[in-house]
């Protein structure tokens, strides 16, 4: 199998309802077996391209095309099976409940004979390093686990082009590394042409022969060898949010120093076990014990460990909507204030003011049809007067650059736009902890550099931070205390409620 | 066991191709819908018993699974003792309630018959793989490809129903709004919450239409099936069981006097 040639000639790609095309005046032309990061400005276009060259844009109904966009002289929508598409989210790829039947899925649909299916498996697999049983079941994968069954699945396909929409950006670093792995082996092996999209360009950077930029305005903004394409434009592709390894984004000015930051304690554990308790059970199952901390005002904590360790969980539970599952959480009169000592006991609107938590998926936490209601929930639930309301939303939507969406709906937002609403909703009613789960996965560097300079800044006030990560970026910008989970117990048993 | 790979010891009945037991299943219940009295339902739910014991299904799976089947049987058999039509003598009367000979043998005809049709309903749905039932109906049966891999893929999504309920759950309570306002509050939020799930369900299920779409599911071309899903000899005589099951419900009821048509 060879790699096939992409070509486009002034393609252009408006989607329906939308005044401004997503991609214009397109020249490019890629030759077969090259190697392709594709680089831009979030709204530069890219995803469009990538679903146009996967045939899955859709039809004149669900936009205008102009020029054309060719994969070995076809049409895309006509060489279906000669191009292979893996998605940034690992959960809504999965198609069957086994291993092998998700693998053998696009091979079925490409009209591939029986007998010729299940060796094309096997390799596919072993390409990609799954080293499971056919009959293995897709639910227990990891994330990293469920990209590289997607990138198995389209490897079965023998496409003669693979495209990656940022494969890796809900991954943790060893997922990372474990993807593009697989990729670079795969891609030698059968001579594939390789398109990605990736923020993070130090992942690709040593494997792909080249770097495509496109412009927001349309056209290509650079394009030739990576080397050159990095150095030539590297400033201004860091200043659109692209991770350039030698523009790393700015570390935030603190006013305090780690000496004297550390003010009184908040929360509290010992011997604290986390778990969840599964349904129509009515014992949590264990997930990590034997915790001990101190959450002190002015200070941010940083929960680190791999996946699976219960990171999530652990903050779910510091954060008072999980029950402890042993152990003692007691939050100090400085964090509760007139109430008891368990969060986990209070009222919701009581949680408000002391402890904000921002989920790891922003649209889990999304309530009102405006970006402007979202953010007056808390406020209202405070019983804050309508102007008071006003105030503290007009200033979240300025700061974190939200009020040119003030009337959009939170879910059609972008990703980064999404996790600064998230972080807003919260700050609107000026908890004295915040927990964030996850807070940069998948965000450009401009983003980062927000959150990271809005986190220090209340630090600096006195605010306590807990972050669930596997950033060390993150870590190395803003953690005082680094609380690590050890790696997976061997069993989890259950244990007696506390 | 989750919804989609449910935990099926190596049972006799769970090589049986899907298909088969569906025609079974199928079978056994419009037989026995044909008519309502206690001698067609005792007689089915006897030879079923007989066979329940080459299924493989071990007690404790059998129990559990069935549980649903053995509690609604008597309540409906005693509902019917209570308020079913009457006829016959008077056994026994309170205000509105009477029991009567004829509602006792309603009553017996209707709980023997949710056992007779829920018990193999359940035994042979549940040592069932929907993907082996996917691959029989569109194999065996030809039914549309399409339809059928759509609703198998989509199947995958329920099983994240109960994650995002409660991750979409706590998240109201870190919100705020997560308690109070009594049972209308309570009742409001519930509303919420099932239409935020709507709407994640929804989001989720377009993107994995577009990931289907990706591999080249749905278009016109011919589909090649990896899983053979075969209709052998021990398929047909399964299926010919559970006709003959049918058959002597229907056959004993007939000659017992006992059988009441429906439809007549």
């Amino acid at each position: 199998m060879t790699g096939a040639r992409v070509t486009a000639a002034d393609w252009g790609w408006r989607h329906a309802g939308r005044s401004r095309p997503a991609v214009s005046a397109l020249n490019l032309d890629i030759r077969p077996g090259e190697r392709v990061l594709l680089l831009g400005a979030s709204g530069a276009g890219k995803s469009t391209l990538m679903h146009a060259l996967a045939g899955v844009l859709g039809d004149d109904e669900d936009g205008d095309e102009t020029g054309a966009l060719l994969v070995d002289g076809q049409r895309p929508s006509q060489a279906r099976g000669r191009v292979g598409l893996v998605l940034q989210d690992p959960d809504s790829q999965v198609v069957l409940a086994r291993v092998g039947d998700d693998v053998a899925f696009g091979c079925e649909n490409l009209g591939v004979p029986r007998d010729e299916i299940w060796p094309r498996v096997a390799t596919a697999l072993t390409e990609v390093g799954l080293d499971l049983p056919v009959r293995h079941p897709t639910s227990a994968l990891s994330g990293g686990q469920k990209q590289r069954l997607a990138l198995a699945g389209v490897l079965a396909m023998r496409p003669g082009l693979v495209l990656l929409d940022e494969p890796t950006a809900n991954l943790d670093p060893d997922g990372v590394v474990e993807v593009r792995d697989a990729v670079v082996r795969s891609v030698a092996a059968s001579g594939a042409t390789l398109i990605v999209i990736e923020h993070r360009v130090a992942v690709w950077q040593d494997v792909v022969d080249r770097v495509i930029v496109l412009d927001p305005g349309g056209g290509v903004l650079a394009d030739g060898a990576t080397e050159a394409v990095l150095t030539a434009e590297g400033e201004r592709l860091a200043a659109a949010g692209v991770w350039i390894p030698r523009y790393p984004p700015a570390r935030p000015v603190r006013s305090t120093t780690p000496e004297n930051r550390a003010g009184e304690t908040l929360l509290s554990g010992d011997a604290l076990a986390v778990g969840r308790v599964p349904f129509a059970r009515k014992q949590a199952v264990v997930v990590a014990d034997g915790i001990r901390f101190d959450v002190r005002a002015g200070t941010a904590t940083a929960i680190t460990g791999a996946n699976g360790t219960g990171k999530s969980t652990l903050a779910l539970t510091l954060a008072g909507l999980l029950k402890p599952a042993g152990g003692t959480l007691a939050a100090e009169t400085a964090l509760a204030g007139h109430l008891g000592s368990a969060p986990r006991r209070w009222r919701s609107r009581d949680l408000l003011t002391r402890i904000g938590t921002v989920f790891q998926d922003p649209e889990h936490q999304f309530l009102a049809g405006t970006v402007r209601d979202e953010l007056s929930i808390g406020p209202k639930a405070l019983g804050l007067t309508s102007a008071q309301q006003a105030e503290r939303v007009d200033e979240l939507l300025s700061r974190l650059r939200l009020d040119h969406l003030a009337d959009a709906n939170p879910f059609t937002l972008s990703g980064g736009e999404k996790r600064r609403l998230s972080v807003a909703t919260v700050l609107a009613t000026r908890p004295r902890l915040l927990v964030l789960d996850e807070p940069t996965f998948g965000q450009d560097s401009r983003t980062w550099a927000e959150l990271v300079s809005l986190l220090a800044e209340l630090l600096d006030t006195g605010t306590a931070v807990i972050a669930v990560t596997h950033d060390a970026d993150f870590v190395a910008a803003l953690a005082d205390v680094r609380l690590a989970l050890p790696a997976a117990r061997p069993a989890t048993l259950p244990v007696g409620a506390a | 066991m989750s919804l989609l790979t449910p935990d099926i010891s190596a049972s006799a009945i769970s090589r049986v191709n899907p298909v088969a037991k569906l025609a079974v299943a199928l079978l056994i219940s419009v037989a026995l819908m044909l008519s309502i009295d206690w001698v067609s339902a005792a007689t089915a739910l006897l030879l079923e018993g007989l066979l329940l014991a080459w299924c493989g299904l071990n007690a404790r799976q059998f129990w559990l699974r069935t549980a649903p089947v053995w509690i609604a049987a008597p309540f409906a058999m005693l509902t019917t003792f209570l308020y079913g039509e009457d006829s016959g003598s008077v056994l026994w009367s309170f205000g509105f309630i009477s029991v009567t000979e004829g509602s006792i043998a309603l009553g017996l005809a209707i709980g023997l018959r949710v056992l007779a049709i829920g018990i193999p309903g359940i035994v042979l749905l549940a040592t069932t793989d929907p993907t082996d039932l996917a691959d029989g109906l569109a194999q065996v049966l030809r039914l549309p490809a399409r339809f059928v891999l759509g609703a198998l893929a989509g199947l995958r999504l329920v099983g994240m129903f109960i994650d995002d309920w409660q991750s979409l759950a706590l998240a109201r309570r870190a919100r705020g709004v997560g308690d109070g306002g009594g049972l209308r509050g309570r009742a409001r939020r519930f509303v919420g919450l099932a239409f935020a799930l709507l709407v994640l369900s929804v989001r989720r299920g377009s993107k994995l239409a577009t990931a289907m779409e990706a591999r080249g599911f749905g278009s016109d071309e011919p589909r090649s099936w990896a899983r053979p899903s075969v209709f052998g000899r021990w398929d047909t005589v399964v299926v010919l069981l559970g006709a003959l099951i049918a058959a002597t419900a229907i056959t004993t009821a007939v000659l017992a006097g006992t059988w009441r048509f429906v439809l007549a």
